[in-house]
């Protein structure tokens, strides 16, 4: 059994009459330990999809799913007491800017031993030290000083590792990581990389990373989801998919690998951005940028077709194409 | 931290002086000395008016009788009422308890319902009940104070009988003033004499409720809609997203994670409203006669007792900027980020 299963997922946000499916018909699963890269241009529902799954969206998105199974457990019905015994200990999220991610008012030590008061019940000096040797796993100099700091005396880079640490500290068995290094310096993008890859090694946990960064992708993950509009464009395993991308999506993705690591917003291989709200084609979402449209592209909405590793959403896959 | 509060040290002379000269000047475009006033409307010989008028050395020029005022306040003398001869000062120190009790109670009242009403609307926001609390908070808002003072004195003490009419105390009792706080004093009352003061300090509280209430409608009505407008934007955080992510009771990130820093503002917020419960403080001890500071200057006022006027409005004033001045500095301390800043 999966880790994580989710089947046909959308999410809804807007009046009930003119509704915004920022996520429409996902399907994705993540087995235990696995590194799955998750990529596509902002907007195209990366963010909304994760936190639909950690119940992050309570009173803002309207959530339908056939299947969201975490661990066996139905996260569809679950009660909101239950969703919140794994979400921050079993499913743990790290977000984007750790400039604000973090609460200004209290101390990181506080922050983390938050988490492990709450979940696994630790006091005194017990939560003190595992508070300590959290610091000391995602490598922050001087942790026992950096325990009293706020947050608005660390760097950026400082932010994350310790919000990294509040993400691990139960040790959880799936990671998501939505552009843990978007907001970072360059130079600290790498090695907080490094460290979330070593960690899911040590701790043996699963790793859904959200990234701009293919070429992160493609070294570490096991599995790629290409996002495009809401759905997935294409999942398939690693190296397959950079070798053979069948989506012409995911083919654009690739040819735009040098720029697009330096976080820019549009594809310069693709022209057109990811439609909005009122701009969806009712065919291929796809089809107004795509450099193989066909007519039947413009007409009809193509579905999930199984491929060679994976399965890709489009009539006419490069691979097939080609062959 | 400490360059800042000597900046705001700084400003406070230019504000002091601008006080004086605008009370001094104020009572004195009033119609009506303080002798014509004292002899009412018996007539009055014209020599004697002037001899009562050299006699409280009124009848110099007016920079000459500003002169000594300052000069006085200089030395820390704050002058003598002309009705009573007692020295302000000490009437000041008699009377204040009085308000302190009401404006304490009426800020109790206004904090307590002002955040819960705050808290509420922004966590129900968009429904019934934001709309609802919002809604009587802006008419709480606006209404004037003597209107909603009549309002509630004619249901509460006319038609139901509930609450007295005016006073601090009903004249039954006799209370020995010890700390000049009639919930304290009664209380101290009953526990040293319980047959004699049966019943005295419930008398108390129910003489206190209806003035605070009035006095505090208003910096309810402000605390309850900061606190909801603060709120609504902390919850947009991002760390409030973390907070829920880390599988947090809603409790837990609305009390530990929002309010706290929503509260910022809103402390600044209840700071400013101590200068509008000061001039409340004017209209609700005449609608209740509550024997208080406010009373005092409305009552000096229309005796003209210019040594009154001046110093009791100073006096207020200097509390008012003084409490602003602590609020500032609490802000500091309720906010690391200023705390640690050089
Ligand atoms: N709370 C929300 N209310 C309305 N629309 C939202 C909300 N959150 C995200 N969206 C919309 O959903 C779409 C997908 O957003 P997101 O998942 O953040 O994209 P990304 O792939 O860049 O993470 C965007 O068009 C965004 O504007
Ligand atoms: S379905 Fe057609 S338009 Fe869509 S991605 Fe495939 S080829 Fe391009
Ligand atoms: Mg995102």
């Amino acid at each position: 059994m999966s880790l994580l299963e989710i089947k046909n997922l959308s999410v809804e946000f807007g009046s009930q009459h003119n509704p915004f499916r920022a996520v429409e018909g996902l399907d994705l699963t993540v087995e235990q330990g696995e590194i799955v890269g998750i990529v596509g241009e902002s907007g195209s529902g990366k963010s909304v999809t994760m936190m639909a799954m950690m119940g992050l969206l309570e009173g803002q998105g309207r959530i339908v799913a056939d299947t969201l199974q975490f661990d066996g457990k139905d996260l569809l019905t679950i009660s909101a007491r239950e969703r919140r015994k794994i979400v921050g200990k079993d499913i743990a999220m790290i977000f984007q800017d750790p400039m604000t991610s973090l609460n200004p008012s209290y101390t990181v030590g506080y922050q983390i031993m938050e988490v492990l008061k709450i979940h696994q019940g630790l006091r005194g000096a017990a939560l003190k030290q595992r508070a300590l040797e959290l610091m000391e796993m995602v490598e922050i100099p001087a942790a026992a000083s950096r325990l009293a700091a706020y947050p608005h005396q660390l760097s950026g880079g400082m932010s994350q590792r310790v919000v990294i640490a509040m993400a691990i500290a139960c040790s959880p068995k799936l990671l998501i990581a939505d552009e843990p290094t978007t907001a970072l310096d360059v130079t600290i993008q790498a090695q907080i990389m490094d460290l979330l890859v070593n960690l899911q090694k040590s701790q043996n946990m699963a790793l859904i990373m959200i990234t701009h960064d293919l070429a992160v992708v493609a070294e570490v993950a096991h599995k790629v989801a290409v996002m495009y509009a809401g759905q997935v464009a294409e999942m398939a395993k690693v190296p397959g998919i950079f070798r053979k991308p069948a989506h012409p999506y995911t083919e654009a993705l690739l040819k735009s690998i040098p720029e697009h690591s330096k976080g820019a917003h549009r594809l310069s291989t693709l022209a057109g951005i990811v439609p909005g709200q009122y701009d969806r084609p009712s065919g291929c979402l796809l089809s107004p940028r795509c450099p193989y449209v066909q007519d039947k592209c413009k007409a009809q909405r193509p579905g999930l077709t199984a491929i060679e590793g994976g399965v890709v959403r489009c009539h006419y896959p490069i691979t097939a194409k080609e062959a | 931290m400490l360059s800042f509060i000597f900046r705001r040290l700084g400003l406070l002379i230019p504000t002091f002086f601008g006080i004086t000269l605008l009370t001094f000047g104020l009572i004195r475009m009033i119609p009506g000395d303080p002798v014509e006033v004292m002899v009412g409307e018996r007539t009055l010989d014209p020599q004697m008016h002037a001899d009562a008028m050299h006699r409280l050395g009124l009848d110099k020029p007016l920079y000459a009788q500003y002169i000594d005022y300052i000069s006085n306040l200089l030395h820390g003398n704050l002058g003598e009422s002309l009705v009573t001869k007692s020295s302000v000062w000490v009437e000041f120190k008699t009377l204040f308890p009085a308000t302190l009790e009401l404006a304490l109670a009426a800020m109790l009242f206004a904090v307590v319902f002002g955040l819960l009403a705050g808290v509420t609307a922004a966590i129900k926001r968009g429904s019934i009940l934001d709309h609802g609390v919002m809604g009587i908070s802006l008419t709480g808002f606006s209404m004037p104070i003597f209107w909603w003072g009549l309002i509630l004195i004619m249901f509460f003490s006319v038609k139901l009988g509930w609450t007295p009419v005016s006073g601090r105390l009903d004249l039954a009792y006799d209370i020995t003033p010890r700390t000049g706080f009639m919930l304290i004093d009664t209380w101290l009352a009953e526990a040293a004499d319980p047959a004699a003061n049966a019943g005295a300090f419930k008398d108390a509280l129910m003489h206190l409720i209806l003035p605070a209430i009035v006095l505090g409608t208003i910096p309810l009505a402000v605390i309850a809609r900061m606190t909801r407008s603060s709120m609504l934007e902390v919850l947009r955080e991002d760390y409030v997203r973390t907070a829920r992510a880390k599988g947090l009771s809603p409790a837990r990130v609305i009390f530990v994670h929002t309010l706290r820093n929503a509260l910022i503002p809103v402390l600044t917020v209840i700071g400013l409203q101590v200068g509008t419960l000061m001039g409340g403080a004017v209209l609700t001890e005449t609608i209740f006669s509550w024997p208080g500071i406010g009373k005092w200057l409305i009552d000096a006022i229309s005796r003209r007792d210019y040594p009154v006027v001046q110093n009791g409005i100073l006096i207020v004033a200097t509390l008012v900027i003084v409490t602003n001045f602590i609020v500032d500095i609490l802000y500091g301390v309720a906010n690391p980020r200023i705390r640690h800043a050089k």
